[in-house]
């Protein structure tokens, strides 16, 4: 027995969330195999194959897990769970689309977004967006579980060996295709594992604002986040969203602009090891998480910043 | 075609809830009780279908104790034709709400079930995806469209990277993400009339279900708080301090 977790990946390489993923895994204590069910993904399988401390890496290559649909790719995980005590996803997007499908398979209730493993029974997360901090415990003999990648350091991608075996399950549920997506192309560093993020507010006053963040992430190789007021107003795509409702992240240094600090936008910054705060209302919540808190008109302080990095 | 939508009993948006000075559970005495924002989108979403002459019932379903009925109530002001309540006392797990779920659609038969992609008190994201697999049908997880067309609906979803677009067989799952519609505000006529539409109550043995608890809640503890930093008096300060001091950049 032991621990399965699930990659995610775009069929070529390893979406980073896995090491975390991998991470997590490790602190539940048994021998870790990861999965990677996909359509063409050899080399996904490969680079699963190279992450230390993974025991083997199980392939599924067939064109049903293409784009992994959850009705199919929960079939192929619960069959699979049978033999491993926990499985374990990073919790994103795709990682919170399948795994409860899994975990009603096989009847057991489904631990979300861990943020540390306090057992291999007892979990930590957060509830009531970020406000309270629950530590669970499961009867469950099989624990399904979804992690905060923000939560664990990554393991190394490189210097393993693990063993790669061909599962030749395939499951069609026949209920559900893929018709296509619109990714958000940007040279910028993904949003979750950037080193450096710089977000927008309503302070901002419009989408065309956002502009003035472009030259200061290009200087700090940040990616460009926004307030969820920011989004509702119109000024940016949803998936720059921060905070519980959008995305968490913990980079190095996160800098809020025009941002007033709800609860909601901190749940989803507040980990971040340097916060910087740039807002013209000295009182603004925001200043209370801040390290460094710099009171001004985002429309003056903003052109400053980037000419002086 | 027949919609059920669920929905959730919460705190409100607005509350700050609060770890118990024992740590055994949160506080909720004497906080304000909502609908779940992402419910009360799901409620919009099944109204705009009826609007639009794709449904041809909407039906509110919750679950939890009396107090839950005034959820469905407020469902049913807001356009959906009659209510259910599926009578549970205490917390329920999501595995549990999904399995009572199921057995309503069994005896409904909808064509489109659509729940709120999440609740804000337990943030677990799991009923809808859960009830999709009891149930064998598919999903449309974090939904920011939906078109029904024909025998299937089209869900166009919110995905770390951008958006994905996935067709689906009916019967199917919706859950919905924030910018799927902008939910509407209850008339005092329709708050009224609402009063007055049928509302069921099943118990949990009527629908065939154990509720079951797989889950303990050892303790409950406010987050590792942060201090707050100093305040800089000029961009100068603010790049020397980030490169001195911090050595973030």
């Amino acid at each position: 027995m032991g621990t399965l977790v699930v990659a995610e990946h775009d069929n070529a390489t390893l979406n980073p969330a896995t090491l975390n993923a991998v991470a997590a895994a490790q602190a539940l204590g048994a021998d870790i195999d990861v999965l990677v069910a996909g359509n063409g993904c050899g080399a996904a399988g490969e680079a699963a194959a190279k992450v230390p401390g993974v025991g083997k890496v199980l392939v599924a290559d067939n064109a049903v897990y293409e784009h992994a649909l959850a009705e199919n790719t929960s079939l192929l995980i619960a069959e699979l769970a049978a033999g491993y005590d926990n499985v374990v996803a990073a919790a994103t997007t795709s990682g919170k689309n399948i795994m409860p499908r899994v975990a009603a398979l096989l009847d057991v209730a489904q631990i979300s977004d861990v943020i540390a493993v306090e057992a291999a029974d007892t979990f930590k997360r957060p509830i009531y967006a970020g406000n309270v901090i629950a530590t669970v415990q499961t009867a469950d003999a099989k624990k399904v579980i979804t992690v905060r990648a923000t939560a664990f350091d990554p393991v190394a991608a490189e210097g393993g060996s693990a063993a790669i075996e061909v599962v030749d399950a395939v499951h069609d549920a026949g209920l559900s295709s893929f018709v296509g997506e619109e990714l958000a192309q940007s040279d910028r560093p993904e949003l979750t594992a950037a080193p450096v993020v710089i977000s927008g507010g309503r302070g901002m006053q419009n989408g065309d604002n956002f502009k003035l963040l472009d030259g200061i992430a290009d200087k700090l190789g940040a990616a460009i986040g926004a307030s969820r007021a920011a989004v509702d107003a119109g000024f940016v795509p949803n998936d720059m969203q921060v905070g519980q409702t959008g995305k968490i992240v913990a980079p190095d240094l996160y800098v809020a602009v025009g941002i007033s600090g709800a609860i909601q936008h901190l749940a989803g910054m507040k980990d971040s090891k340097v916060i910087v705060a740039i807002n013209k209302d000295e009182d603004a919540p925001i200043f209370q998480v801040a390290d460094y808190g710099l009171v001004a008109d985002l429309f003056e302080a903003l052109p400053e910043l980037e000419g002086k990095l | 075609m027949k919609v059920l939508v669920a929905v959730k009993r919460v705190v409100d948006y607005n509350v700050k809830v609060r770890a118990k000075a024992d740590g055994s559970d949160v506080d909720l005495n004497n906080v304000k009780m909502s609908i779940n924002p992402f419910c009360e989108i799901a409620v919009e979403e099944a109204v705009r279908l009826k609007e639009a002459g794709v449904a041809t019932e909407v039906i509110a379903v919750s679950i939890g104790d009396k107090a839950c009925q005034e959820q469905i109530r407020t469902a049913l002001a807001l356009g959906a034709d009659r209510g259910i309540q599926v009578e549970t006392e205490g917390a329920v797990e999501p595995l549990v709400v999904a399995k009572l779920l199921k057995g309503v659609v069994e005896k409904e038969e909808p064509q489109l079930v659509i729940l709120g992609k999440q609740s804000i008190d337990g943030d677990n994201n799991q009923t809808g995806q859960m009830l999709g697999a009891l149930a064998g049908m598919p999903q449309g997880t974090f939904a920011s469209v939906v078109k029904v067309d024909g025998d299937r609906v089209q869900v166009t979803r919110e995905v770390d990277g951008g958006l994905q677009t996935v067709s689906l067989t009916l019967p199917a799952i919706v859950t919905t993400d924030l910018r799927l519609n902008e939910p509407r505000y209850a008339s005092l006529p329709n708050i009224m009339k609402a009063k007055k539409k049928q509302l069921d109550v099943y118990t949990p043995a009527d629908l065939g279900v154990e509720v079951t608890k797989h889950l303990t809640l050892v303790k409950v503890e406010p987050p590792a708080e942060r201090q707050a930093g100093i305040k800089v008096e000029s961009v100068d300060e603010l790049v020397d301090k980030l490169k001195n001091e911090a050595k973030v950049i």
